[in-house]
């Protein structure tokens, strides 16, 4: 099972360490610092590292690595999985997870870390849990702690710990009964010269906030189920309830949480929400190269195309990029080569475009790459695959709940190439 | 760290003092002495606030061990934070303070009776991981109490820490019998305990690989299965590794297993996903494909793997190396999902290059385009790395779907046209592959190719480049110029550079004798004068002399038609594949590697096979060493450790020449008779240069390069590369030497054998020798896909080990040779090894290898133990087997009546042994008959009060003597025997043979 746990920040330095079984000492991580400066990019490190007694297991999240050490055979998805609830719960509990945010709760993170692994094995890593047996730091309560002398460890055994719904605490009050669902939709493709699709898909996922008072039992269901080819759901949904009418049916974790997540497949015909016009070209032998890029909504059911960003990391010979941006403003990196275009909002009337010359290096040679332009954005209101949920009902409880469902599509890894 | 932890201190004095890096100031000198007044405050808050300092120091990495009996002091509190503070620090440090830490043991047994169960489970849990012998005494008794607790919380945590404790003490474990109470909380009601007892076992079991410890029946399963629905997702995922171990007794219940595991695919773990794959992957090798069900669980695979592909790198990077592993097994499940492997620019280097090994896996007929497209895509990307494998991937397309090779051709000639420099050495090195496979098609490509000859520095694109050059010599006008253009610098290339010139420009001389003799002669001298690498020297000696003796068999070598390569390359060995399936999701999966190859602490896996369902005609055949193992002398491979391999070592592998005949057969290199040198290359040439004397080199069998028909696969070593391309695949071929006749005596001592044979044979009705069964000796897991079976006969006085050598690997195996170590009788081999023609895979081949005893002699345990080195092109492997010792008896071992007699009286009683043997239903003479068959012979036989008395004699060839004595009883299936002999040891092994001789 999992031995210990390394912080390293970005600069190569160990920040903290937590050992479940025996010390490992931290020199086994020159293995990792080895690997690291083989890596041309800090996220091209392997994930998994071999070492004579020791494997390595990291995750790379907010540019800290955290580094898991195992001795015996354990899934290493496992190991990845448990990093990602690590860097969930910080996130949770101190909003950012950052060194200085990790370093400055020091031991709040060790408490933590002690409730989530036994001896390597996996104890409580829900946050419900976990937070009624720490409760996370707040300015008020670290002031009151130290002024009262009380203290933000929980005293009664975690409720939820051992029903049949763990994930629920019971005896949850609210005032105002309230369940949000947010649909958020990421499109992932690959669009090739010409503007054909060579690869679409959707990864979908639909968070919650239910804030209801008791065990409330919740349905939901959609207008259209079977577009979803790949469903991964929350513990709290019943799988056989699913299987056989298609319907979500759970009794809601209190508070935020991921109820389901699900994947329309490049089978699927999926909408493309932009298209881009681009002529990115060098001429043999001459040290000016031609950039044009012009982008218009494509299929967005009249939704408008938001917060859209284009980026592109053009060839190393580049040394200067002279544009002219219709709208928004753009910035080259000359160290990077990475351009950026901060577009905003597409105007269907007046398509937004960035125009100009780029000079090459002196005596670099026509660059062989084509540039591929990146793409983010966000249409509000949609979500693109046409997924529309029916109904939602509440049994168990007497009181009527507000009830609000938000759609929005992003673009995910949303690739043009030129 | 401490600078930044000053750093910290300093940057944020202002701002935030009421975060925790207010404790890191305790880094400065003299701390330690506040901590400690602080520690003994009388105020309660003091003391928690100095707790966390010590806490927040230790995390950093500081030494504050000194502070241990403070810390221990401010433990009987009721402050649970400060309690668990406590425990934190008490975890970290007992093992330097060990006398210390008994004084917490205290607090420890009276939290284990708090009517708190969080306190109780704290306690055990904490008491767990103080790794220090003293406490774990006292431990026992609180855990006992808490494996039994009431509260479900308690029980689990007590699971756990058995696992804990075993890992510091498993003899304790034992002996206080909580193994037994691990595994009835298998059966708790609790899914929660019940997880966390299967995750204990697990790990208990795997310092324990025979223990049995997860006994897994039915009943167990069915309550897994149970638990599975109602438990954690980390217990799901030990839940569900722990039931792929188990073999399901038929398909019902291997499908109704599959049906309760297949939810576990919406869970939105993705470990919980792939174990569920794992699952599900080995249990539906027992369903009958013709099954609905198989078809709609192979569906149901498919999407939950497209998932993991759009999870983080480091997720996808895992998933990527198991969905290698089950597009191998099961190409149908990911065929129409060709798209999800596609790359995108900016995935991680590791999850790009995973990909691309997985599109060509994927790629079909039906699919052949897009991928094309895409691969000339990434060829102009900007990583180097990338670049290369998209280049090579084209080539392998072309290889794998015929009908795409015309389309990658042309695809590799565009991006040569790049002239970007490593993209045209990739495709160089690539088309060459394909003229392999597609010889005599795509010829009007070479003269593109040639244009770039300046351009290539790589040497495995040189030696490609060259292999062209040498193969199409008649069609290219001035191959001679471009060859004798890379001879200048012959001393700077590399070895596979240098021997691929030496072939090709061979080849060139044979196909245009009249102008190329300089350039060949150069070439010759050269390889042969000043050369160090006896590879190449060796190779240019065998030309040179090939060519002065016999030009027209010189043809037929060195341009002899060359085995195409095989379609699909570096596919993984299916044994392997099918032990990797078993473990999915698992290190092994990560490095397709079995697991006992590497991971540390599993000692002694087991290995894992595919069971596959009865008679359902599948297609892959699951090789049965399972149950070969069971039959009487399991083999025994030898440890590639310890004297005996360096015994072994010594001895030249091949067969010593003093007993056997000449090794004619031997490679190549026996050719080298000095008259054959004479002028025959000179008359050919008509030059007056005079060839070197040649060496007789005996004493490197394995030159010339081995024979290869398998692909080459992109990282091959130079050497490989040489002879891959080369002509060796038919220079070997040529070479071979026919066998000479097997002589049929070279036994000196048994001349007179055959009478004696046919002597007897009119006394009574003989049997013939009993021949044990083939047995596996060496298992394909353990010699790189080789597999030996085999059994030891002797046939009218020749000794022979009869061997069925079976390649599982994807490669060809050839340039066997065999060995013995040293043994009890000096057995030998008396001739080479015959196996003439390489044995390509999934080809078994029959060897006999007739045996002398006039070998080195050293006594083995048992007697009749035989060590074996057999080597091939791959490696050399060991193995050790046992003969029948009834091998040995020779066929004139019947003793005169009288000689008996004085004998049996003349040997002391203390070497007389005796045996029973049961079960046996022969009467006497049947029994004398049969035991004839292996030279047991009878010399007399008496009868009194209905007990035949046998008496019989028997001679091995090292010339003792063993008399016998057996008395057979009519109707009674036990028969005795006594045996007596000068040297008692063997009496056991003659025993033994007795036995498997009267009941076979």
């Amino acid at each position: 099972m999992i031995h210990s746990l390394f912080l390293i920040n970005s600069s190569g330095d160990i920040f903290l360490e937590k050992h479940w079984k025996s010390v490992v000492s931290r020199s086994v991580c020159d293995y990792f610092f080895e690997a690291q400066e083989r890596a041309t990019e800090p996220e091209n490190v392997p994930p998994v590292i071999p070492t004579p007694h020791h494997y390595l297991i990291s995750v790379l999240r907010h540019r800290i690595y955290f580094v898991a050490v195992i001795q015996s055979e354990v899934p290493p998805l496992f190991v990845i999985e448990f990093l990602h609830r690590v860097v969930d719960t910080f996130q949770d509990y101190f909003g950012v997870c950052t060194e200085a945010a990790i370093k400055d709760n020091v031991v709040v993170v060790y408490e933590l870390l002690e409730e989530m692994l036994d001896n390597g094995f996996p104890l409580a890593t829900e946050s419900n849990i976990l937070k009624e047996l720490i409760k996370p730091p707040t300015i008020l309560r670290t002031m009151v702690n130290t002024i009262t002398g009380s203290t933000n460890v929980g005293e009664q055994l975690p409720t939820g710990q051992l029903s049949v719904v763990p994930w629920r605490r019971t005896g949850v009050k609210y005032t105002n009964n309230e369940a949000y669902f947010d649909v958020v939709e990421e499109i992932d493709a690959i669009i090739d010269k010409s503007g054909s699709t060579i690869t679409a898909e959707i990864q979908g996922v639909i968070d919650a906030c239910v804030k209801m008072t008791g065990m409330p039992d919740l349905t939901l269901s959609f207008m259209n189920p079977r577009l979803l080819d790949d469903v991964s759901f929350h513990p709290c949904v019943r799988f056989k309830r699913w299987e056989a009418e298609r319907i979500l049916s759970f009794i809601p974790p209190d508070g935020n949480f991921r109820l389901l997540s699900y994947h329309v497949s490049s089978q699927n015909l999926v909408a493309i929400p932009v298209y881009v016009k681009h002529n990115i070209s060098f001429r043999e032998g001459s040290s000016q190269g031609r950039f044009d890029l012009t982008l218009g909504p494509k299929q967005t059911m009249g939704k408008s195309v938001e917060a859209v960003l284009v980026s592109s990391q053009l060839p190393r010979g580049v040394l200067t990029a002279n544009l002219n941006p219709s709208q928004g403003t753009y910035t080259f990196d000359p160290v990077t080569k990475m351009l950026t275009w901060d577009v905003g909002k597409i105007n269907p009337q007046k398509l937004p475009s960035l125009k100009g010359t780029m000079s090459l290096q002196a005596g670099a040679s026509k660059p062989d790459e084509n540039p591929t332009i990146n793409i983010q954005l966000k249409i509000q209101q949609m979500a693109i695959s046409g997924l529309k949920v029916n109904r939602l009902d509440m049994y168990g409880e007497k009181y009527k709940p507000f009830k609000g469902i938000k759609y929005m599509t992003k673009a995910g890894k949303f690739q043009v190439r030129t | 760290m401490q600078e930044w932890a000053n750093q910290l201190c300093e940057n944020r004095q202002f701002g935030s003092k009421m975060t925790d890096s207010k404790y890191f100031t305790t880094t400065k000198k003299g701390e330690i002495f506040e901590l400690k007044a602080e520690l003994n405050s009388d105020k309660k808050e003091k003391k928690k606030e100095a707790v966390k300092k010590v806490i927040a120091s230790m995390t950093v990495g500081k030494d504050v061990s000194a502070l241990f009996p403070d810390v221990v002091n401010c433990m009987q509190t009721d402050n649970l934070e400060l309690k668990k503070l406590v425990y934190l620090y008490l975890m970290n440090y007992a093992k330097s303070q060990p006398d210390m830490a008994i004084m917490a043991v205290n607090t420890f047994v009276k939290d284990c009776e708090d009517l708190n169960p969080l306190i109780r489970a704290l306690a055990v849990r904490t008491m767990g991981c103080i790794r220090v012998d003293k406490i774990t005494e006292y431990l026992c008794e609180p855990l006992r109490k808490c494996l039994k607790d009431e509260d479900p919380y308690v029980r689990k945590t007590a699971a756990v820490c058995v696992a804990k404790l075993h890992d510091i003490n498993a003899q304790l474990v034992e002996d206080q019998g909580f193994l037994d109470t691990l595994k009835d909380l298998i059966s708790d009601s609790n899914p929660m305990v019940v997880a966390n007892a299967v995750a204990a076992l697990s790990e208990i079991a795997e310092s324990h690989p025979n223990s049995n410890l997860l006994d897994l029946n039915p009943q167990t399963i069915n309550k897994l299965l149970t638990a599975l629905n109602e438990c954690t997702e980390w217990g799901q995922i030990f839940i569900l590794d722990c039931l792929a171990n188990y073999s399901p007794r038929d398909d019902r219940e291997s499908q109704s297993i599959c049906e309760r595991v297949t939810p576990r695919l919406s869970h939105a773990n993705s470990a919980v996903v792939l174990s569920a794959v794992k699952v599900l992957m080995k249990f539906m090798e027992m369903l009958p494909k013709d099954l609905d069900y198989y078809g709609t669980l192979l569906k149901k695979l498919a999407p939950p793997l497209v998932t993991l592909l759009s999870a983080e790198p480091e997720l996808q990077y895992v998933a990527l190396r198991n969905i290698n592993l089950i597009v191998q097994r099961r190409p149908e499940i990911l065929k129409h999902e060709m798209k999800v492997f596609f790359v995108k620019y900016n995935d991680p280097i590791y999850v790009k290059l995973e990909k691309l090994d997985i599109m060509i896996r994927l790629a079909s007929q039906a699919n052949i385009a897009q991928v094309l497209a895409e691969l000339k895509e990434y060829a102009t990307e900007v990583d180097v790395d990338f670049v290369r494998k998209a280049v090579r991937a084209i080539g392998r397309c072309a290889i794998k779907v015929e009908q795409s090779a015309e389309r990658c051709v042309s695809t590799l000639l565009d991006l040569i046209q790049t002239k970007v420099n490593y993209v045209v050495q990739e495709a160089i090195v690539v088309i060459k592959d394909i003229f392999r496979k597609y010889p005599n098609k795509y010829e009007s490509v070479i003269a593109t190719l040639c244009e770039h000859l300046e351009s290539l520095d790589e040497p495995e694109a040189r030696a490609a480049m060259i292999w062209i050059v040498g193969e199409y010599a008649e069609r290219i006008d001035n191959a001679d110029e471009l060859l004798e253009s890379f001879l200048e610098g012959f001393h700077d290339e590399s070895t596979q550079v240098q021997l691929q010139l030496l072939t090709a420009i061979v080849k060139l001389f044979l196909k245009k004798p009249t102008e190329t003799q300089e350039l060949v002669q150069q070439v010759l001298s050269l390889a042969t004068q000043d050369s160090d690498n006896p590879d190449l020297r060796d190779r240019g000696y065998i030309y040179w002399r090939l060519l002065s003796t016999d030009p027209v068999a010189a043809k037929e070598v060195v341009l002899a038609e060359k085995p195409l390569i095989s379609e699909e390359t570096d596919l993984i060995e299916p044994t392997l594949l099918e032990e990797l399936i078993c473990h999915i999701g698992t290190l092994a999966s990560v490095y397709h590697k079995p697991p006992s190859a590497f991971v540390e602490g599993s000692r002694g896996v087991q290995h894992k096979r595919l069971t596959s369902s009865a008679g359902s005609g599948e297609s892959v055949e699951s090789p049965d060493t399972g149950s070969a193992a069971v039959s009487e002398a399991p083999p025994a491979v030898i440890p590639s450790q310890g004297d005996l391999l360096g015994d072994l070592l010594n001895l030249d592998l091949t067969p010593p020449t003093s007993t056997g005949p000449p090794p004619a057969a031997a490679p190549g290199m026996q050719l080298g008779a000095m008259d054959l040198l004479g002028g025959g290359l000179d008359s050919l040439m008509g030059d007056e240069s005079e060839p070197p004397p040649i060496p007789l080199r005996t004493d490197t069998p394995q030159s010339p390069q081995p024979p290869h028909q398998s692909p080459s696969p992109p990282d091959y070593s130079p050497t490989e590369l040489g002879g891959d391309i080369g002509g060796s695949p038919a220079m070997g071929a040529g070479f071979g030497a026919p066998p000479a006749a097997m002589p049929a005596s070279f036994n000196a001592p048994i001349s007179g054998g055959l009478d004696d044979l046919f002597d007897l044979g009119g006394g009574g009705m003989t049997m013939g020798t009993y021949i044990p069964p083939k047995t596996v000796w060496l298992p394909a897991m353990k010699a790189k896909g080789l597999e030996i079976s085999g059994t030891f006969v002797r046939r009218s006085g020749v000794i022979q080990m009869e061997m069925t050598l079976n390649n599982k690997a994807m490669s060809v195996m050839s340039d066997f040779a065999i060995q013995f170590n040293r043994n009890s009788f000096g057995l030998a081999p008396a001739g080479p090894l015959q196996i003439l023609t390489p044995i390509s895979p999934n080809q078994s081949i029959e060897a006999a290898l007739p045996l002398s005893t006039v070998g080195p002699v050293m006594k083995m345990e048992p007697l009749n133990n035989l060590q074996v080195a057999v080597k091939n092109n791959i490696d050399v492997f060991y193995f050790s087997c046992q003969y029948p010792i009834s091998m040995l008896f020779l066929e004139d071992g019947k003793m005169e009546r009288q000689v008996f007699l004085a004998t049996w009286k003349d040997i002391p009683n203390e070497n007389e042994s005796q045996f029973q043997i049961k079960d046996c239903h022969l009467n006497s003479d049947a029994a004398s008959n049969k035991l004839q068959g292996s030279n047991i012979f009878t010399i007399a036989k008496r009868t009194v009060e209905g007990q035949d008395m046998l008496y019989q004699s028997m001679k091995l060839t090292n010339g003792i003597w063993v008399l016998a004595e057996l008395r057979v009883q009519a109707g009674n299936p036990n028969y005795t025997i006594s045996l007596k002999c000068r040297a008692p040891e063997v009496s056991q092994c003659v025993f033994q043979n007795y036995e498997t001789v009267l009941k076979n």
